[in-house]
């Protein structure tokens, strides 16, 4: 594909609302995760929980899109500058011109959950106050964003459960690449609410510890949540040190809706799906930032898949030990995290992890250390086997 | 730079209600057949194993019986395909029991309810009875999912140059959702594409934005079916299809952004 400048990106998780935060949380090896308390849920788990949401005021024009996932969205939206430079994209391409490509996995669900708590007792009608369309639905983030901007161009969401924040940057890449836009938002945005909660922990994947990738005793995923977006365009002479999307990779494991394939054929097919698109070989590739759950078959299946390409040469981390598992939200989130990793020069270790799984060959990074990196690689990896790969870059 | 949004057709799939396939919806378009109004009838999805074909959901039989009408109608194989799932909501019906026990004191769900929750259960069950591992993209745009998919399959069309297949579908929700989302059945179009012409295509679609006004269907049953059913969106497409008629048609997306189709029969 043709380089794709990040023109802006910004990401809000359980380290801390924007980019200094996050960077600092990485740099000092902190996590975010604390014992669930977490709305009325009783479940022994650990969750990344972002500040203050619930605090976030959505415009009066836009009140009926009320609910947690946007608070959160929104709270994205107005960090690290990144609003500005949307309207600022606006002003140069114009309203239609300018997409909207966001990935979830339940959206404003916890609003519905919280409905059936109301309904009638004659009738068992929900309340009058509860909105479908723009709390509930998919795609009630990225129509939010789209009106919050008062865009009048294309948008959608995607929803493949874990991987969707990363599939966005290939959909909106295909797009740009088209012409039919000049500018898109991209991310993801989760929230925490009762069904992946207790959906996760029915399946035995949550973790009565905070979660520990790639840890041999690793037992389970610790749920967060985070809203990450980036501002994609075209670019022909990128500024040096900025930020690129290099590569896209996506696939279908055909094998099962909750587990990997066991040997990560998925996954490897989705790497070098990325690797092909941004023309690159395996050499190239200087950081991999993992999916690495946290359950013992997600990180042994991805492990196989990353030794198999890469060897033990190319070092790795997940960082989902310092903002927990934000499902929808992590393709975005990580992405994020990679383009930190290009324009700082410091890779992340990996809080939470000890003792490294012998059985899995890769040079996995405990502890974070500085390092150059010119090319990362991100992939994450959803229910229903959806697989996604993304290579970014740094322009010289 | 901007590339043409284009590819070809060469296969369709079709459920709605009273509308059980292609042939029926066709001759009912054509004038050619009485339109009946009836509950939408899903298949048995005989390409899954036993057990999982008897806990086959309705928007898994729904979109398999579209994705394989599109690609038997092709005579394509679907196990290379690239999909593209859009679809305005998931299973409704699974959504209101988790919805309801979890509302309730005892909140511990069963697994197979919550992996079935996902948006893209309908596609994770296609990719496991295809064996298809190509791209599978999964989006909704509430009542612009059509359109929506039909950009995403096109780009991938064209940029990728691999035959793609959209499966666009709706199913209902029980109440008391049903109240505040009223799709009133299970309906969908499955549209095999291909970045070619060949043997098989039927006709050429280009679509371009527009902010005209959508088409509308003369036949007040089937109007009705466009805007009560978010992928029936499609439906003045269809029916130019279904005439063999070239020209221009405009669909509903996102106001006040349309998609104008422009349609040259093969």
């Amino acid at each position: 594909m043709t380089p794709l400048l990040l023109s802006a990106y910004t990401a809000t998780t359980c380290l801390g609302r924007g980019l200094d935060a996050t960077r600092s949380a990485l740099r000092e090896g902190r996590t975010g995760l604390a014992p669930c308390a977490f709305e009325t849920v009783r479940l022994d788990t650990w969750v990344g929980e972002a500040l203050a949401v619930d605090a976030e005021i959505l415009p009066t024009a836009l009140a009926q899109y009320d609910c947690r996932n946007n608070r959160l969205t929104q709270m994205g939206l107005q960090t690290d500058g990144f609003a500005d430079c949307v309207r600022e994209a606006i002003a140069r391409y114009g309203r239609a011109r300018v997409g909207v490509f966001l990935g979830t996995s339940t959206a404003g669900i916890l609003q519905t959950e919280l409905a059936y708590r109301h309904r009638d007792p004659a009738t068992g009608a929900l309340p009058d106050n509860f909105h479908y369309r723009t709390t509930h639905n998919s795609f009630s983030l990225a129509e939010f964003t789209r009106d919050y901007f008062r865009l009048e161009g294309m948008a959608m969401a995607i929803s493949t459960a874990c991987s969707s924040s990363a599939k966005v940057f290939a959909a909106a890449a295909r797009q740009l690449e088209l012409g039919t836009i000049d500018a898109a938002i991209v991310g993801g945005v989760d929230t925490l609410c009762l069904t992946t909660l207790y959906g996760f922990a029915s399946l035995q994947l949550t973790s009565t510890q905070p979660c520990r990738p790639y840890d041999a005793e690793r037992n389970g995923i610790s749920i967060g949540e985070g809203a990450a977006f980036a501002l994609l365009e075209r670019t022909h002479q990128p500024a040096s040190g900025s930020v690129l999307l290099l590569g896209t990779g996506e696939s279908s494991d055909a094998y099962h809706m909750s587990s990997p394939h066991p040997e990560g054929l998925g996954a490897k097919l989705a790497m070098e799906a990325a690797l092909r698109s941004a023309g690159l070989n395996t050499a190239d590739i200087d950081y991999i930032n993992l999916h690495g759950t946290s359950t013992p078959a997600n990180d042994a299946a991805e492990g196989k898949a990353v030794a198999a390409l890469f060897g033990n040469r190319v070092p790795c981390s997940s960082t989902k030990g310092a903002t927990g598992h934000t499902l929808g939200a992590a393709g975005a989130v990580e992405a994020v995290i990679c383009a930190l990793t290009l324009t700082d020069g410091f890779l992340p270790g990996s809080p939470g992890t000890q003792n490294l799984d012998p059985a899995i060959p890769i040079n996995y990074l405990k502890q974070g250390k500085p390092g150059t990196v010119r090319h990362a690689l991100t992939n994450s990896f959803g229910f229903g086997g959806s697989n996604c790969s993304l290579i970014l870059g740094v322009a010289s | 730079m901007s590339k043409p949004l284009t590819a070809w057709i060469e296969g369709i799939g079709f459920l709605a209600p009273g509308l059980p396939d292609w042939p029926t919806a066709r001759a009912v378009m054509r004038g050619d057949q009485a339109y009946e109004n009836a509950p939408s009838v899903l298949p048995a999805p005989t390409i899954l194993p036993p057990a999982e074909r008897r806990r086959a959901s309705r928007v898994v039989k729904l979109t398999l019986a579209l994705g394989l009408e599109a690609a038997a109608h092709a005579g394509t194989e679907v196990a290379q395909l690239a999909t593209v799932f859009s679809a305005s909501g998931a299973d409704g019906h699974n959504c209101h029991a988790l919805c309801e026990q979890l509302a309730g004191e005892d909140r511990q769900i069963s697994p197979t309810r919550f992996h079935n929750s996902v948006h893209n259960a309908a596609a994770g069950y296609w990719g496991i009875a295809t064996g298809s591992m190509a791209p599978c993209q999964v989006i909704c745009a509430y009542d612009a999912s059509f359109g929506a998919g039909l950009l995403d399959a096109l780009g991938q069309v064209v940029l990728d140059r691999q035959t793609t297949l959209l499966i666009a579908y709706d199913s209902e929700y029980p109440e008391p959702l049903f109240a505040k989302r009223p799709v009133p059945d299970v309906a969908g179009v499955g549209l095999l594409l291909t970045p070619e012409r060949t043997e098989r295509s039927l006709a050429q679609l280009t679509v371009t934005p527009s902010t005209d006004n959508a088409a509308t269907l003369s036949e007040p049953a089937l109007e009705n079916l466009r805007t009560a059913i978010p992928a029936l969106r499609a439906l003045p497409l269809l029916r130019k299809l279904a005439l063999g008629e070239g020209g221009d048609v405009c669909l509903d997306y996102l106001p006040p952004m349309q998609l104008s189709i422009t349609i040259q029969p093969c």
